[in-house]
């Protein structure tokens, strides 16, 4: 039996970058310390995360002032939901394929 | 990666997806307090109107003028304090959950309640401006219920049924001049208790 990994995706394969973008598929948009707060994950650890999403084009960064404090917001891209779809289509096929 | 690695993977993507777009720290038994809240308030504005003996039947009289500041005093009352009883056990709830209770959830539902809100209570004011008294109870429960039921996309799938019979009740109350009080008892009592039980005994216990 061969397995179709053309959907899979290894940038999602890491599970914080997964989660974030399971967040930012269902919210328009989301910042810096919600995301934190769900996920209860390290200020660094969400960081370097973020930065690979945003170099592979999935999530888009948008740095402004609330109060005179740095607000950040993360938005997804086109690409970025059609790769999270597509690697959750693949994750289905694996669960299938084990059943089956 | 074995199969159950990738089952959990899928419901903590799901649950994420849930967690992350509703805001679910609104307590049901806040809603039981609430809605008793006003029944008390309900029971006291009924009792300064019309006096211990009076029939379920027709009304001669109206609410009058005189009677107009005392019963905007109660009705004030019965809002400040159910807001603060809300806030404070959804703050007590959402810190169980080691969430916030200012979150971008939270923004969403306050700015869906709060177009049809603002609109409903501009509307009250100009009414009663103009003395038009008899629409003022109908018209707040009806964008009471265009709020909630504008809310529940962000919270539980109940509000909108809360929403849309507060609406109905609204439109009926319009129909029965006179008989406000019973449709506001109805709406922000009873509909509150029987909603606070049903999201209490749903998520919370």
């Amino acid at each position: 039996m061969s397995l179709d990994l053309s959907l899979y995706d290894k940038v999602l394969e890491n599970r914080v970058r997964l989660q974030i973008m399971s967040i930012l598929v269902a919210n328009e948009h989301y910042d810096f310390n919600s995301l934190k707060e769900l996920l209860d994950v390290t200020d660094g650890n969400l960081a370097s995360n973020l930065k690979s999403l945003e170099k592979e084009g999935y999530i888009t960064v948008e740095k402004s002032f609330v109060d005179r404090k740095p607000n950040t917001k993360y938005r997804r891209t086109e690409k970025g939901k059609k790769s999270f779809e597509n690697h959750l289509a693949a994750l289905e096929n694996l669960i299938k394929q084990q059943y089956g | 990666m074995n199969q159950k690695d990738l089952i959990n993977q899928i419901g903590q993507i799901r649950s994420l997806m849930e967690k992350s777009s509703k805001f679910m720290s609104i307590s049901g038994l806040s809603g039981v307090l609430i809605g008793s809240y006003a029944l008390i308030g309900a029971a006291v504005a009924y009792i300064m109107l019309y006096g211990f003996n009076s029939q379920f039947g027709y009304r001669d009289h109206y609410v009058n003028r005189e009677s107009i500041p005392a019963l905007l005093f109660i009705a004030f009352a019965v809002l400040i304090v159910s807001i603060g009883t809300g806030y404070y056990m959804a703050q007590q709830k959402a810190k169980k959950a080691g969430q916030s209770i200012w979150n971008p959830t939270s923004k969403a539902l306050f700015q869906a309640m709060a177009i049809p809100l603002l609109t409903g209570g501009v509307l009250a004011l100009i009414l009663l401006y103009q003395q038009n008294v008899g629409m003022i109870a109908s018209t707040l429960l009806i964008f009471y219920g265009l709020s909630l039921s504008a809310a529940s996309s962000f919270s539980f799938r109940e509000l909108r049924w809360l929403g849309v019979l507060d609406i109905v009740l609204g439109l009926l109350a319009l129909c029965f001049p006179g008989y406000g009080i019973y449709f506001w008892a109805a709406g922000f009592g009873v509909l509150h208790i029987i909603y606070g039980l049903i999201v209490h005994q749903r998520y919370e216990k």
